[in-house]
Parts: C-alpha cells; structure tokens; sequence
C-alpha cells in the first residue's frame, strides 16, 4: 500500500467555511474512518446553524434565532476556528492564512466558505439604520427586532426567493410592504416568467405592494433611513428596507493562491477535487456547496453552482468520502439539485435546474387552485419539476429527469389537465432580473479563472455587467 | 435537544404535528415549520414524531454536548 493510502485515514484535514457544509463534511469523515486532526474554520462566532428559518420563522417571531443551531449527528472532535475568517491560501506551503495572522497547516482541505449576501452598491446608503441584508444570524435577528416594532412601511429590494419570503412573513405580521423587482415578475430567475407570474398573482392577492419593471434608484435618510427613490419617479416613505439581490461567492481569500476560483466559484470535477488555474486536478483540495462550479453528467457541456441546503448537504458527503477513500472508490457527485420555499401559505418544491429549461406544461393538478406540478422540458428532455402545495409527487418527475425522459412527459395521471398547454418557460436573459439565481448553469470549464476584479458571469454579454447594478433601470426586453 | 427536518425529503404528511404539536407546525396546507430546539420535556412526543414519519425525515441530534470551544464562541457572540 502506498504512503498516501496509509495516510488517507490519518493527517490533518483542515475544513475552511464553518456552516452547513463544513459540519455535514466533518461528520462524512469520521464516519468514513477518518481518525487524523481535524479542523473547522469559519468567520462566524457562532457554531453551524440553519439558514432556511431565517427569513421565515425566525422573521415571524416564531423560532428564537438561537434555536436554529444544527443538531451534531456524530462526535466529529475538531478544533473549531470561530470567529477568524480565512484571509489566504498558501498552496505548496500547505497552510491557510487567518484574520488574526495565524496560520493553520494541513495535508487536505475542503474548501466550504459558501456565499454572503450581496449588498446594496451604495456604501453609505447601505449603512443607513433599517437597511437589512438576510443571510446570517445576526441579519436576521436585528431584522426581527425591526420587523417587531411594527414599520409603517417595508420595501423589499428583489424578488428572488429570499425577497418573496421576507414579504410573505412581513404579510403574515400584518404589516405594509412593498416588493421592487426590475424583472417583470417576482422569482422570474428561479422559476420563469410564467411560474412567477403565479406568485406575482399570489403576493398582491395576499396585500404585497408588488412593482416589476422598475428600480430603487436611492435610499434616503438623515441615519436613518426615510424614503427610497424609484426609476419611474415614485418616492415611498420607508422605515425598514430589505436588500435581497442574491448571493456572492466567497473566494476572495483564494486570490493569487493558484485555483481556479473566480466570482462564479471554485471549479472541481465531479468528485470534488479542486481544479488548479491551470487546469490540473489537485488530490488534496476539494470544495462542496454553494461556493463550487462542477460537471452535473445531466447538464453536461456547463458547470454549475447550486445554492441550496441539499446540494450543501449532499455534496459535503461526497466530498468526505472522496477525501479519505482510494481512487477507484471515489464517487461523482450527481444528486440533481433540488430545493424548498414556503411563501403566502404555499410549498414550493422544485427538483432539477428549471433555468436550462424552454418551456412548460402543468401535468398535475390545477395553479387556480394552487396545487399542481408543473414541468420544464429544454432541448427535447424533461430537465425540472416544480410542486407547489405537491410534495409528495416530485420522486416519480426526479426519476424521470434522471432517465433523461423526453418533453412533453405522458399526461397519464388521475388528475393530469384535460389539455394540456404547453408555455414558454420565460427565464429572463442573464443579469435582467434584479435578485440573481440559486441555481444556475455558469459556463463550461475548467477555464482560465476570470479576474475578481471583474465579475462577469458571461463576459460575452455587454448587457451583464451593467446590469449587475440593481439600480440600472429595466429596458426594452433585449430578445 | 435538538432535531433537524430534512424538507427536501419532507412530504408534509403531517404525523409529526399530531405527535409534538408544540414543535411542528403547517403554515399553510403544506408547509411545515419546525422547532430545532425544542425543551427536553418534549423528548417523549419528539420520538413519537421521528418513528410516525412516513419518510424518516425527523433526526434528533446528539446530547448537547456542545464542546467547549463552541460554547465560548456562543458566548462571545451574545455580549
């Protein structure tokens, strides 16, 4: 046996990125056999906790934000680096460098570090008191205290679907509140313009002050903030403003280090072995959950990157195993994507990557009567399934979009439509819409890293960068 | 204790809720909103909850033997 299977059981396996992934990770290992040094590092002062209750029960003042800390499954036995991020990686030194200017040695690490939440482009009006980003504990348990003290008004910047769930409890605790969306409907990036104008339809039935095809142009405030100035002249008198324009990589720290790291992610293949800038599978450095850009065999031609819990979970599994087994053991991680929402009363549920697709076609149940599954089928094959108040009817479209079944499926259930009509799916063009996807297909790869100084998703689209900016206002549909 | 629902697995059945009513909860037909801490009184009723799940989507969480480290960190994080 060679020195590196004696040793994959042993060593130190450094964990950079101390959330979801990283525990799931560190669980893997050991219940994989890893026995060597273990160590989680994360810029977090708090131990992993949940994420999803965030902008829901937590909000609602249902679940005490501190409740939300994961439950530990296995004695993982780590030395825990809370509350110092990671600032560098010296990669043929073999350590990670820290805030704090310590540095940690390893023999194997796993890059978690996820995602933060992109902010408002002002600085200064982002620093006015009421203007809330939702991603971490403390987001959300000051966003709490506000939301509790009864606003006279919220203005939700972003229709995704962190900005749709803040309005359905901002609804649910009866106050006012305003969604701005420079896309026509809200989740438009997640579900297309067809899906989203269902939840169009649903957020105003439920009182949202829903307005598409505009922009915040300002915030406004003397500290604190008072009144947001609107692309098409509006002014609204606000007190608590919530920032939900999607999610950034957190790979800065990987800068100059020699991977493939960019502002759309960590490159791996499928067995989550990070790539090097030039293109070499590197054995000793892996990535999991939102921060990685992988090979799906379903979606091939593209790398994708997917922000959800269960890709987080799934993939931090794989990426332990991977770690410590020899190689003709490894595994691909292939899970196919899938996520939950719960808004206005209704859950969502979706399995696949909706945003490849070109059309769809409801094959269950009825959307008046919000409950249905509707289908997206792109280049001739069944590529997502999305279930609202449906949950239990997703595993049979999962197995179908595993199979690589063609588009349309066979209309054959009890409660399949009469006639079926099958839709455009209407995903906006890339960077239209105001919030960014939680799933999205990122290019091929492995490529040459695009400098973060210049976060393009898809430098080819003049359009893009521009649009990055959540203020440029909405133009003629470019298609 | 603490427990954790996987909702990707969920079907929202909704055993759980008959068998600990202060810890699960639908918000709405079929959206179901859980306590991840819930008081240790509750243990009884929480496995009642873990064993009537159709899809075992319900774990409960080691002894919360949160190691040192951690609860220093938590401690930091409050003040």
């Amino acid at each position: 046996m060679s020195r590196s299977m004696a040793a994959a059981n042993d060593g130190r396996i450094v964990i950079v990125g101390a959330s979801l992934a990283g525990l799931r990770a560190a669980e893997a290992l050991r219940l994989e056999g890893f026995t060597g040094s273990l160590t989680l590092i994360g810029d977090e002062l708090y131990p992993p906790y949940d994420r999803p209750p965030l902008s829901k029960t937590v909000l609602s003042g249902w679940l005490p934000v501190e409740h939300t800390t994961l439950p530990r499954f296995v004695d993982i036995d780590a030395e825990w680096r809370l509350g110092v991020p990671a600032t560098g990686l010296d990669l043929g030194g073999r350590r990670v460098r820290l805030a704090d200017g310590q540095e940690v040695e390893f023999d194997r690490l796993l890059i978690t570090t996820g995602t933060r939440a992109r902010q408002w482009p002002n600085a200064d009006e982002a620093a006015l008191d009421g203007v809330f980003t939702v991603r971490t504990r403390d987001d959300a348990a000051r966003l709490r205290e506000r939301l509790a003290a009864a606003p006279a008004r919220v203005l939700i910047v972003g229709g995704g679907f962190i900005g749709s769930e803040v309005a359905s409890v901002c609804r649910e605790l009866g106050l006012p509140v305003t969604l701005i969306e420079r896309s026509g409907v809200p989740l438009d990036n997640a579900l297309g313009a067809t899906a989203g104008g269902a939840a169009a339809r649903m957020q105003r039935h439920y009182g949202v002050d829903l307005r598409t095809g505009v922009t915040v142009m300002a915030m406004e405030g003397d500290g604190r903030l008072r009144r947001a100035h609107l692309s098409d002249g509006d002014v609204l008198d606000v007190d608590v403003a919530v920032v939900a324009l999607g999610a950034v990589r957190n790979t800065e720290w990987l800068r100059g280090a020699g991977l493939a790291a960019d502002a759309r992610g960590v490159v791996c293949d499928a067995s989550c072995r990070v790539f090097s800038a030039e293109g070499v599978v590197l054995d000793d450095v892996f990535v999991a959950g939102d921060v990685a850009r992988w090979p799906h065999p379903l979606f091939e031609g593209q790398l994708i990157a997917v922000e959800h819990w269960d890709n987080a979970v799934n993939q931090a599994a794989v990426a332990a195993h991977n770690m410590v087994r020899p190689p003709s053991e490894r595994r691909a991680h292939k899970a196919l994507p899938a996520f939950w929402s719960n808004q206005f009363g209704l859950n969502i549920k979706s399995v696949g990557l909706p945003s490849i697709a070109d059309e769809l076609v409801v094959t269950q149940g009825s959307p008046p009567e919000l409950r249905f599954v509707a289908v997206y089928g792109g280049a001739g094959r069944i590529v997502a399934a999305v279930a609202v108040n449906a949950p239990l009817w997703l595993d049979y479209y999962q197995a179908l979009i595993a199979a690589r079944a063609p588009f349309p499926p066979p209309f054959d259930a009890a409660d399949a439509p009469v006639e079926p009509i099958i839709r455009p799916a209407g995903f906006p063009p890339r960077g239209h819409a105001t919030h960014s996807p939680t799933a999205v297909a990122t290019g091929p790869g492995p490529t040459s890293p695009v400098p973060l100084e210049q976060p393009q998703l898809r430098p080819a689209a003049p359009t893009v960068a521009e649009l990055q900016d959540p203020r440029v206002p909405p133009r003629p549909h470019p298609l | 204790m603490r427990i954790l629902v996987d909702l990707i697995r969920c079907q929202s059945y909704g055993q759980c809720i008959y068998a600990a009513p202060s810890v699960f909860r639908f918000n709405g037909e079929q959206s179901l909103e859980f306590d991840y801490a819930p008081d240790d009184a509750l243990r009884d009723q929480v496995e009642r909850a873990v064993a009537a799940c159709p899809v075992q989507a319900i774990r409960i969480g080691l002894p919360d033997a949160t190691p040192t480290e951690e609860r220093r960190a938590d401690a930091r994080g409050k003040a």
